[in-house]
């Protein structure tokens, strides 16, 4: 199996989150809102690493 | 003044009741079958997806399975990491998986998503117990 570096880093974040929300909440919809959360960081996160290292390659 | 902290003490302590021992074992051999056992279908299901899904994805990007060692202390946490996965860990070196070289650059990501199903279990295991001792609904 051969998966992009984004495409790991996306199933990666999404499998992450979804124990992150289980484990560490109470509630069904409050496990939901921070399963959500963790994954928008995640992703955000990658980004964010993404274009500090492009404005560091310049 | 002693008895009373003694007293709050042994309040605050959890029951050791059988399923306080079963699930959190359970859970550590099966993902999420600490959470099915007490009927917790829906996030059962979900950890035993996503922590079975992380690890095998990772064998199927050629990532490392970790043998016992006491070499690196790396290689030592990627050991302890990677035990977390319980039975699935077990399935992995029985079946010698996992032991060839990293050819690819996707050999790295996979060692990391084996570890990190590991060390998710361990907190699905946790949760597991809480749930048994009543601390979590």
């Amino acid at each position: 199996m051969n998966l992009s570096h984004f495409s790991a880093a996306l199933l990666f974040a999404l499998f992450t989150s979804v124990v992150f929300g289980i484990t560490q909440r109470s509630v069904a919809r409050e496990q939901i809102r921070y399963g959500l959360y963790c994954f928008a960081m995640f992703i955000g996160g990658v980004f964010v690493a993404g274009w500090a290292m492009w404005l560091l390659r310049r | 003044m002693a008895n009373s902290s003694i007293a709050k003490k042994n309040a605050a302590a959890p029951e050791i009741s059988t399923i306080s021992i079963v699930a959190p074992a359970l859970g550590w051999l099966i993902p999420g079958a600490g959470h099915l056992i007490q009927k917790r279908w829906i996030r059962g299901g979900l950890l035993l997806i996503s922590i079975g899904a992380m690890f095998v994805l990772g064998l199927m990007m050629n990532g490392r399975v970790y043998k016992p060692n006491g070499g690196d202390i790396l290689d030592i946490l990627g050991f302890v990491g990677d035990l977390g996965a319980g039975g699935l860990y077990i399935f992995a070196r029985a079946m010698e998986l996992g032991g060839g070289p990293a050819a690819r650059a996707t050999a790295d990501y996979g060692k990391v998503f084996i570890i990190v199903a590991g060390l998710l279990n361990f907190i699905s295991v946790a949760d597991a117990y809480h749930i048994a001792i009543g601390k979590k609904p």
